[in-house]
């Protein structure tokens, strides 16, 4: 196993493409360490599907290089890549039992026979699948059909990464459980490169140490689950990450302070002369840092309660002020406003965009 | 769930039964009629029982009919069906070529009957035709008028031309519809070609391959227009097929009774051959 | 339009789908939840007319269904999966119902106008659905069955298909548009927040039967049984065997003071309930805590679920944020006794945490 490297990836389907085609991947450098656990995640037709079929080595990308290790892959075909893939439909060899699945990989490459068995035996037992190995594949359910694809990965020991492309799109609600800790299971025990596919929010966050966000062809953010959801690097990934999304304000700086409209927040001395002087300026916060405040309270901007929503753990409340609506995040316990009342944002969490990525926070 | 009555639905279907009650069940009475009596005229019938289908399982002549039958059923399944598959897999999948392909392939299919049988009675004669001269020209003697090998040979090449298209047409939309996720599974499982035949195109293709042995057993088994243009069912009753037996019985010889019990007999075993080869073929897809 | 559904069976081929349903539907929103085969798509086709109960009838203002024709009712129904007539623009989409029962041309054409304005899909009027997103395609679907005007509109599980910003975005539409409409809506969803956001009357269906009904909050607030506990809780809510004895309760190795709210209650076992989220980590040493190990942790919106093996009992611990914690990670949970249930050993809810402390 080695770490996949990508350099100044460029993509575009169209056949000789200059600037003003479209490109599916506008440029992508990028380290897949060995051993990670990766989420791929974007809307549709942010390029995640493009990048994945560059890795697995179905689609040659127009520019740039991709390498597994100190080998160029770029020009080698899918099958001498040393990949494995899930795919968001089972694919299985129906008239095949599961052991017969399992071993096709290590079959088609000439391993030895005793040396198959075992493997397969080895990797058959971690999926718990030992008991039904020679039942044939295509009477299984879906979750033990999907648990086969990733074993035909895990037999083989040359491979570089697994790619996962959606994986649990058929799989019950109930049973996703089962499927999320049996995936980290077998990443802690085989340490295999895994990278996974969607454009699931709960899903990434949920798999991946790493999370990768595209969006719009290009890599926006690399980070934690934590990091996506804290400090945001792109707007994208702040209305993208968390229920409700992040709210942003557009802003213009005056004298010490940003205006927007329905009201002004004053700034740190320091902040405000740190301020870029061009560029479309906003104010990003989660619902969950703002606090509601009584009117009158210094430093707290005046709001009136629009809606509330209540959800059991939390509620949502909806704020207007002036024209400009946020969502603020009241936790169990504390009183829920209603009417005329005011919402202070700590510094330390409300984060500038410039141009949509992230300057810094106002403290 | 129980649906809502609504009586006004028979009233919809009401044509249809009538339909198929002219067409196919009063046709169908009426042999079982002839089957039964021996008819002289409108006024004069006798019931004759089993007799004319006594006559006609103990005739010579039908028994050699049936044998020729099934080995000409045997040779064109055993040619067609491997020939129309290998035909499907080296067409383009996609693209305009796929659908030039598709048209290209299917023409023999859009030629009526009889003119596939003037077609290839011209074309293996072997003193004019292309075929004929082109074979007797390579030291091999062929003459399918006077020679019954020449004959079957004609008659089974003419139906795997004639009929191969369909098999190949309905095994390229078995693979069509094969989602690509398969064949990029099999690359990064490093399966060979025939790997991949054999694991993902064959069991995929079952169900349109079992309806394409079934028509293709049917057809075969009713031939009738194609080898009486060319060959009239000789030289001697060489090919003399089922329905050309039956149809001398009955406008040749005029003998109604027999011919209506054969065929009931031939429709018969036609309805058992059909249903013993689905059977099978769903156990062997099920298994 | 009043709806009332009367000791209501189905049952197909022997198998029960439905089991003696008793219901009124005022006008107004109705949420039935459920997990998958609990009944919900079974329950709206007999609403609609579809199907017809083994036994049992539903009056439509007095009325028995079964003498109204299907298509003679006013009746709209949205699907889970995005229908619409493919070969059709969204214009002719969305008048197709109004162009069948003959309304005017003038009319329709204000009317569709009117109706994609609200569901924000008028600029996609000219365009087919088939090159629309899933969620335009759904928002025209669900066009078309407002524009009808319906007296009884139906959706069964509308946002399920969609990907979860979309869902976040179309549910807020959606329940401004109920809020506005004096029709009778009923909704079927899997997931407790939607119900819960979705406000109105929640009817809680399990394996077939309507286990409980009432107004959403107070459904959530007071779940009449365990099983409601879990089915309308998300993650569901902790249930662990409990012992009251002395003067404590006593469960999952964990002996606390009898708590206030079970007051009324005799000596012996019951199920305790604890909601995911009333567990904390990290409790200040004085406080209540289990002692577990962590086994996953599931991120969800801005929340993250943690399930902790506490013994060999597991429970779910939803904490605010994105902060997942690894697998084997010991930790302490905290709990807090005002705010445990207590459930029967059949299920039936036996006490609940103060009417005055916020869930």
């Amino acid at each position: 196993m080695s770490e996949i490297r990508i350099e100044g990836l460029r993509h575009s389907y169209a056949r000789n493409p200059t600037a003003s085609d479209p490109w599916a991947l506008k440029r992508v450098d990028h380290v897949w360490r060995d051993g990670g656990a990766y989420a791929l995640l974007g809307p549709s037709g942010c390029g995640k599907t493009t990048m994945l079929n560059i890795i697995s080595g179905l689609v040659r990308p127009t520019e740039g290089r991709i390498y597994f290790g100190e080998r160029d892959v770029t020009d080698v075909p899918t099958e001498r890549r040393n990949i494995a893939q899930v795919f968001q439909f089972p694919v299985l060899y129906d008239t095949m039992t599961m052991r017969g699945n399992l071993d096709f990989p290590l079959r088609n490459r000439g391993i030895p026979k005793a040396e198959r068995r075992a493997r397969v035996e080895e990797v058959a037992a971690m999926l718990d699948l030992s008991d039904s190995l020679d039942l044939r594949a295509s009477g299984l359910g879906a979750p033990e059909k999907q648990m086969i694809s990733l074993g035909r990965g895990l037999v083989r020991s040359d491979v570089a990464a697994i790619l996962f492309d959606e994986p649990l799109t058929v799989i019950d609600p109930q049973v996703k459980f089962t499927l999320r800790r049996k995936l980290k299971e077998v990443h802690e025990r085989f340490k295999p490169t895994l990278i996974y596919v969607t454009h699931d929010q709960n899903e990434a966050l949920t798999f991946a140490d790493q999370v990768v966000v595209m969006y719009d062809g290009e890599v926006v953010q690399v980070g934690t689950p934590e990091d996506l959801y804290e400090r945001p690097a792109h707007s994208f990934v702040g209305y993208f990450i968390g229920s409700p999304g992040m709210n942003f304000l557009q802003v213009e700086p005056s004298g010490g302070s940003l205006v927007f409209q329905g009201g002004a927040l004053a700034l740190d001395e320091t902040v405000a002369a740190g301020l870029p002087s061009k560029g479309a300026l906003k104010l990003g916060i989660r619902p969950s840092a703002l606090r509601i405040a009584d009117r009158g309270t210094p430093g707290a901007i005046d709001a009136d309660v629009v809606d509330v929503e209540t959800l059991g753990a939390y509620a949502i409340v909806e704020l207007a002020m002036g024209p400009t609506r946020i969502k603020a995040r009241v936790r169990d316990g504390e009183p829920i406003p209603s009417g005329a009342t005011a919402v202070s944002l700590p510094p330390r969490q409300t984060l500038l965009y410039a141009d949509e990525r992230l300057i810094g926070a106002l403290a | 769930m129980i649906q809502v009555d609504n009586n006004r639905a028979w009233l919809l279907v009401l044509p249809v039964v009538v339909v198929v009650a002219f067409t196919a069940i009063v046709p169908l009475m009426t042999v079982v009629n002839y089957s039964v009596q021996d008819i002289f005229g409108p006024e004069t019938r006798v019931f004759v029982g089993v007799e004319w289908f006594r006559e006609v399982i103990d005739d010579d002549r039908v028994r050699e009919a049936f044998g020729r039958q099934f080995l000409f059923s045997a040779l064109v399944l055993l040619i067609e069906i491997p020939l129309g598959v290998a035909v499907a897999l080296i067409l383009p999948l996609r693209g305009w070529r796929s659908s030039l392909a598709v048209v290209a392939i299917a023409l023999p299919l859009l030629i009526p009957f009889n003119v596939v049988g003037m077609i290839w009675q011209v074309f293996a004669r072997p003193e004019i035709g292309l075929f004929g001269t082109s074979v007797n020209a390579l030291g091999i003697p062929f003459n399918y008028t006077a020679d019954p090998l020449s004959a079957w040979v004609t008659i089974v090449i003419m139906d795997v031309w004639h009929w191969t298209p369909l098999v190949a047409l309905l095994a390229f939309a078995g693979l069509r519809a094969i989602p690509p996720a398969y064949y990029q599974a099999a690359r990064i499982d490093g399966a060979s070609r025939l790997a991949v035949f054999f694991y993902i195109e064959l069991p995929k293709l079952r169900n349109v391959l079992t309806i394409a042995i079934l028509l293709r057993f049917m057809d075969s088994f009713m031939i009738y227009t194609e080898p009486f243009v060319v060959t009239g069912g000789g030289p001697g009753s060489s090919t003399t097929f089922l329905s050309i037996n039956l149809v001398k019985m009955a406008v040749g010889q005029f003998d109604l009774g027999p011919a209506a019990a054969f065929s009931l007999l031939y429709f018969l075993v036609i309805l058992l051959f059909s249903y013993i080869f689905y059977t099978i073929l769903q156990q062997v897809a099920s298994k | 339009m009043t709806l009332a559904v009367e000791g209501v069976t189905s049952s197909v081929a022997g198998e029960i789908h439905l089991d003696d349903i008793n219901l009124a539907l005022e006008p107004g929103l109705h949420v039935v939840i459920g997990r998958t085969l609990a009944g919900k798509t079974s329950l709206l086709r007999l609403l609609a007319g579809l199907d017809r109960p083994t036994s049992g009838r539903i009056l439509i203002d007095g009325q028995d269904t079964r003498k109204v024709p299907v298509n003679r009712r006013r009746v709209a129904f949205v699907y889970q999966q995005f229908i619409n007539y493919m070969g059709f623009s969204v214009y002719d989409n969305i008048a197709a119902p109004l162009r069948r029962s003959g309304v005017a041309r003038g009319e329709i054409d204000g009317r569709v106008r009117e109706t994609a304005e609200i569901l924000r899909i008028d600029h996609l009027l000219g365009r087919l659905p088939g090159a629309l997103s899933g969620g335009q395609q759904q928002r025209v679907a669900i066009a078309r069955a407002l524009v009808k005007e319906a007296d009884l509109f139906l959706l069964d599980e509308p946002l399920a298909n969609l990907d979860y910003k979309l869902r976040e975005e179309l549910r807020e539409e959606l329940r401004t548009v109920f809020r506005r409409s004096a029709c009778t809506v009923v909704y079927t969803t899997t997931e407790p927040t939607e119900a819960l956001m979705m406000g109105g009357n929640a009817v809680v269906l399990v394996e077939g039967r309507v286990l409980q009904s009432g107004p959403v909050q107070e459904t959530y607030r007071a779940p009449a049984s365990t099983a409601v506990a879990e089915v309308f809780s998300d993650p569901p809510m902790n249930l662990v065997a409990g012992h009251l004895a002395g003067e404590s309760l006593s469960f999952a190795g964990l002996t606390i003071p009898w708590p206030t709210q079970m007051r009324a209650l005799p000596e012996g076992a019951v199920t305790i309930g604890i909601r995911p989220n009333h567990l904390t980590f990290d409790p200040a040493p004085d406080r209540a805590a289990l002692s577990g190990e962590v086994e996953l942790s599931e991120v969800n919106g801005s929340e993250t679920f943690v399930h902790v093996f506490v013994g060999d009992a597991s429970f779910v611990v939803e904490r605010e944020g994105v902060h997942p914690m690894p697998a084997g990670l010991a930790v302490r949970l905290g709990v807090e006794p005002e705010r445990l249930y207590a459930f029967s050993a059949a299920g039936d809810l036996l006490a609940l945490p103060d009417a005055g402390l916020r869930q």
